[in-house]
Order: C-alpha cells, then sequence, then structure tokens
C-alpha cells in the first residue's frame, strides 16, 4: 500500500517538500543540541523539564484521543464511523511518534536511552510510560494496517485482529493515565500531587484528539475526492463538546480544592499560572487566554446552531485545539515547578534552538500523518470509485 | 601454505590481543552485566561502616556565610564541581539558603532574630525512603543497601531528569553544558562529569571506603557531624537525644537523614 502514499500531486510533494525543510532545519539544530548539550534550551536547574516534556504530554492526548472513534465503531457498532476510524488510528500514530521524539531530544544522553530496557526498573512510572507508549503504538500501526489493507482487497479484516483493537481501547486510556502518573507521583509538587490529573489529561485529550480529527476531516473533504461525511463530523462534534466540558469542570474541581483549603504548597503554582507570583507573571496572558478559548470553544460546541454549522465548527475545534495545548503544553509543565521546592521563582521560556527543535518534531508527525493519510484516503478512492 | 601460514599467524596475533585486554573486557562486562550498580571506590581495611549514614547540622554554631565557606569550598572543589555564571545552568552538591527557603513548608511568621539571619546548610538528604530512587527509569540513582547512601552512577544516567523532578529538596543539579572548562582546578583523584547527566551529594563514599569522614564534616569545625543513624552510641545520636532537631519537609514521608539542630 506504500506505493499509495508516493502517488501524488505537485500540491502533494509541495507539501511533503516544505514539512522536510523544517524537519532538516530541525535536524540541523538539533546536532547543536547534541554537540552543546541542553544549556541551549530555555531549561534550568529549577524548571529541569520545558517545552519538549510539555509537547510529549499534549500529544499523548492526541494519541488517546483516537479511541474516541474505535470505540463507538468497534464496541456499540455505530457503523458511521467505520469510515473515519482508520483517520483515528493513523493519528495516533503520527501522534505517538511525537511524543517518542520529544522524549528523545529532551534526553541529556540519547545515546544511552536503551539502558531503560537494559536496566528494567518497574519502580519507575517513565518504565512502564516506554511500554505503553510503544505498545500502542505497536497496536495501532497493526490495526490499522491490517484493517486498510483488507478493506482494499474487499475483504473482512483477519479474525486475530480483533482481540487486539479490544485491547487498543483501555490502552489508549492507560497511556494518558500513566503519563499523567509521570507527575501526580510526586511528593513536593503540589500542582501535580491531586488524584483529578489523569482524568483532567484524559478529558482534554478527549476534546483535543477528536477536535485535531475534525479539522482534519475537513481538509480531506477539501483537498481530496474522499468525504468523510457530516454524521461522522457532527458526531466527533459532540464527543468534544462533552469532552471539553468535563476538561473545564476537573479544572473548577482542582480551583475549588486548591483554593478553598489555602494550603500554599498547592495554591502558589496556580497563583503564578493566573495572578503572577512575587511579581512573575510571564504565563498570566497565556492562562487566561487558555481558559478564553476553551470557553468560548463550550459555546460554539454546544450550541446546537453554531455546531452544525461547519464554519463556526471549525472556529470551534480551532480554539477548543489550541486551548488545550496551551493549558497542557505551555502551562502544566512549568507551572509545577514554579515555585521550585525551595521556593524560589525561576521563570522557564522556550529559546529559539528549542522552539526550532520543536516545530521540527511537529513537521515530522504531519509528515507521518499525511504520508498515513494519503494511503488511507488512496485506499478508500479506490474501493469508491 | 604460504598462505594458511599467514592466516595462522594473524589469528595468532588476534588471540594475543584478545588475551592482553581480558582485564578491560572483564571491566567492561562488570559494569555492564549486573543490574546493581556496584561501589565506585574499593572499600579498604579501615572503611567506616553503618546501617544508614546520617548528618546532624549544629545550626547554633552557625553565625555568618563565612562560617559556610570553607564546607562549600572543600566539598565542591574535592568533587570537581564546577562554577557557572549562568545561574540556570548551576551545578551545586551543598550550599546555604535563607531559613525560609531551607524550610518553605513550615515559614514561621515571627522567627527570632538569630534564625531569621543565620544561612542554613543544605545537601541531599540521602533519604530513608528516597523519591528519587523510586522514578529512575534506569537504577542510575540508587540507595546503597549496606549504609543507606543515595548514590549516582553518572555513567548510566540517561539524563531524563526525572530524579530532579522527583526530588522534593532540590538537591540535584544537571550538566546543561560540558562542566569540564568551568572546573577551577581539577581534582584527579575524583571523576569530573559529561554534559547530559545528573549529579549530587554522595556523603563522600569515596573518603568513607578508606576511613575518613566526609569532606564537609571534617571543614566544618564542628558545625557538621556525621554518624550512624541506627548506633545508639554515634555521634548524631547523642546529639539528637539531647538536642531538640527538625528536618525539611518531614510530612512528605522520605524520612531524611539530615538533622537540624536550632
Amino acid at each position: 500500500m506504500l506505493e499509495l502514499a508516493i502517488k501524488g500531486s505537485k500540491k502533494f510533494y509541495g507539501w511533503i517538500i516544505a514539512l522536510l525543510a523544517i524537519v532538516g532545519i530541525g535536524f540541523g539544530i538539533y546536532l547543536m543540541q547534541l554537540g552543546f548539550g541542553l544549556g541551549i534550551t530555555g531549561m534550568s536547574r529549577d524548571v529541569s523539564w520545558g517545552f519538549y516534556i510539555a509537547q510529549f504530554t499534549f500529544l499523548v492526548g492526541v494519541a488517546a484521543g483516537g479511541v474516541m472513534v474505535v470505540t463507538p465503531y468497534y464496541l456499540h457498532n455505530y457503523k458511521a464511523f467505520g469510515k473515519i476510524t482508520i483517520l483515528g488510528e493513523f493519528l495516533a500514530i503520527a501522534a505517538i511518534s511525537m511524543c517518542l521524539m520529544f522524549i528523545l531530544v529532551d534526553l541529556g544522553q540519547p545515546m544511552r536511552m536503551f539502558n531503560v530496557l537494559l536496566y528494567p526498573t518497574p519502580n519507575s512510572v517513565l518504565f512502564w510510560d516506554m511500554i505503553v507508549l510503544n505498545g500502542y503504538l505497536f497496536l495501532n500501526i497493526v490495526i490499522g494496517w491490517n484493517v486498510l489493507e483488507a478493506e482494499r482487497n474487499g475483504a473482512h479484516y483477519p479474525m486475530w485482529i480483533k482481540p487486539l483493537i479490544y485491547l487498543s481501547i483501555p490502552w489508549a486510556v492507560g497511556i494518558h493515565t500513566v503519563t499523567a502518573f509521570l507527575y501526580c507521583g510526586l511528593p513536593g509538587r503540589g500542582f501535580w500531587l491531586t488524584a483529578i490529573l489523569a482524568p483532567r489529561f484524559l478529558a482534554s485529550a478527549f476534546a483535543a484528539g477528536p477536535a485535531l480529527l475534525i479539522l482534519l476531516c475537513l481538509i480531506i473533504r477539501k483537498v481530496t475526492n474522499f468525504d468523510p461525511g457530516k454524521e461522522q463530523i457532527q458526531s466527533l462534534a459532540k464527543i468534544v463538546a462533552y469532552a471539553i466540558c468535563l476538561n473545564v469542570f476537573f479544572f473548577l474541581c482542582e480551583v475549588f480544592v486548591v483554593f478553598y483549603s489555602q494550603i500554599p504548597e498547592h495554591m502558589d503554582h496556580l497563583k503564578y499560572l493566573f495572578f503572577g507570583f512575587h511579581g512573575h507573571d510571564s504565563l498570566v496572558g497565556w492562562m487566561w487566554s487558555s481558559m478564553a478559548l476553551m470557553l468560548v470553544g463550550i459555546i460554539l460546541l454546544v450550541n446546537p446552531f453554531t455546531r452544525k454549522n461547519e464554519t463556526t465548527l471549525a472556529v470551534g475545534c480551532g480554539v477548543i485545539f489550541i486551548g488545550t495545548w496551551i493549558d497542557k503544553g505551555l502551562g502544566m509543565i512549568s507551572g509545577g515547578f514554579v515555585p521550585s521546592p525551595l521556593h524560589h521563582v525561576t521563570e522557564y521560556a522556550p529559546t529559539l534552538p528549542e522552539i526550532g527543535i520543536t516545530l521540527a518534531v511537529w513537521a515530522a508527525g504531519f509528515l507521518i500523518l499525511t504520508i498515513f493519510y494519503k494511503m488511507a484516503i488512496g485506499v478508500k478512492e479506490e474501493v469508491r470509485g | 601454505m604460504e598462505n594458511s601460514r599467514r592466516r595462522f599467524l594473524e589469528m595468532l596475533g588476534i588471540a594475543a590481543v584478545a588475551a592482553g585486554t581480558q582485564p578491560v573486557w572483564n571491566a567492561f562486562a562488570a559494569e555492564h552485566g549486573s543490574a546493581t550498580p556496584e561501589p565506585s571506590v574499593k572499600k579498604g581495611p579501615n572503611e567506616l561502616k553503618a546501617k544508614q549514614w546520617a548528618m546532624v547540622i549544629d545550626t547554633r554554631k552557625i553565625e555568618k556565610a563565612s562560617d559556610l565557606e570553607p564546607i562549600i569550598e572543600a566539598c565542591h572543589k574535592l568533587h570537581n564541581v564546577p562554577h557557572f555564571e549562568n545561574k540556570h545552568h548551576e551545578i551545586k552538591w551543598i550550599w546555604e539558603e535563607e531559613y525560609i527557603h531551607a524550610f518553605p513548608t513550615d515559614p514561621n511568621r515571627f522567627l527570632d532574630e538569630r534564625i531569621h539571619h543565620i544561612p542554613f546548610l543544605v545537601l541531599c538528604n540521602h533519604c530513608e525512603n528516597p523519591p528519587c530512587v523510586r522514578a529512575c527509569p534506569t537504577k542510575a540513582t540508587f540507595k546503597r543497601e549496606s549504609d543507606g547512601i543515595v548514590m549516582m552512577d553518572f555513567h548510566r544516567c540517561i539524563g531524563c531528569r526525572f530524579c530532579m523532578a522527583a526530588c522534593p529538596y532540590g538537591a540535584r543539579s544537571f550538566n546543561f553544558r560540558d562542566p569540564r572548562p568551568f572546573i577551577k582546578e581539577t581534582n584527579k583523584e575524583f571523576p569530573t562529569r559529561m554534559k547530559g547527566v545528573v549529579e549530587k551529594c554522595q556523603f563522600c563514599t569515596e573518603r568513607l571506603a578508606v576511613g575518613l569522614q566526609p569532606a564537609c564534616v571534617e571543614a566544618s569545625n564542628g558545625i557538621l557531624t556525621f554518624g550512624d543513624l541506627y548506633d545508639e552510641e554515634s555521634d548524631v545520636r547523642k546529639l539528637l537525644k539531647e538536642n531538640f532537631s527538625i528536618r525539611r519537609k518531614q510530612s512528605l514521608g522520605t524520612e531524611p537523614s539530615v538533622y537540624y539542630i536550632v
């Protein structure tokens, strides 16, 4: 099926070359980072995780979001989603690939990464995260590939795929739960030390993932001969609407607990993010924007008139994706490190090389996504025509 | 005939090289073969032993920053700790903090003048229940069973910095760049580190192995006392029996082994 991915129009090749160029530039910057060390980033002794780990956290969510098309189709036999499950699975593949790349670029000694396998350490959550992420990547590749190939050949997918599909559903919940456990099990980091973190991560994942999928469906309809379908998009939109409401609700639960109990170690981080702390307020504007964007998203997606209109729906999905990205890709990680365990305030901002590498990983992710989607849509066009 | 003799000689040569480098291969195999890392310094006959090493810091003997300078200097010089101008890249094993930063979860609004003004020494607490060890995905940081010291294997660390997020005391530093050009005088008896790995205080395991007290204790003029927490006769236990002491963030259950007499 790979041949389908390399036959395309001039526009298609232009897009691929543009992505490759960004990846190439970013790779060059990464070589610089490899030579100098992580000192070329904005990270510090106090804020020891930054943009890379934040993107990783956000993208685990996008990957887990794919399960929102898989579950209704395979578990509840919601036929309409049969048309787009492959898009959810391939989105998950691209997102997980980005996650793995983000972890890789964040390592101080990437050549030693296989030490995680050489000295397996079950008491470390990172060990389990490695297992669930790679497992989820593997499951989606095997399932996606076999189902698509069967569709191309006009056959039913092999039966041994079915248990893997059922397994992939709790596994999707697992990847984001384990990723939340990376943070919420650490004593002395009051911002993350909350049992609602994993549910919060999942809610924002099930909003951001399907929101991106809707946007991708709309783009696919525009640039290819394959229509993912009006009903499919509307069903996804309802999922996004519920998930984003839950996400904001969970966040407000956190706000209540923190500000009603008034325990400083828990309160200070939220104060820093939303009001500034001891005069340090570089994230305040971002955090309020995130809240505003998510609120606009709720209004546009819960209201049936704006949800059914695909233009306002697209705007709604866009603001939800950006809003959840700011929340997780920007605030969630630095917020946990400021103030530091010794109550010093060291602010964090990504540097230009750091942003360059980040963009390159995103570009590499979109390259994977483009190739897989090209293949899937090629098959769909073939079967239909 | 000629050909086979040459081959034989070649094989002999290779075999000789292999035999000659046997110790190297053994060392290599030892480093990578065992799941639990070995102590870095071979123990001598005078080795100091304990069930759990602990430190008592008598803050009554501290008046000003200059009392602590020789202590910090002794440690950082001995262990090749680099000096960076850029605060973000800072590496420190033992340093001073105000009370409010050393004990941020126990802020007392109306502190007495002395505690308010004196500098507090902070370092790795060598917790009995260390969260950093729990977090490390490669066992590069581990609690040595023989004496409870939380150690680092600089050669195994992959630089994921999970331990830094896990440590509630900010005791760990990461080599954001090559530290070697920033070491004033290199001490050849202790390894320098490379970029991309985490490091911290190790209670001078290399000195304990040859019967010496940690360098900071030796340079402290009686401010620091070092000993076995589980030996009732030890100096630290005697001090703890007679004086009221506090530990950093006790409520987290990490069981720090560094005690402060206030």
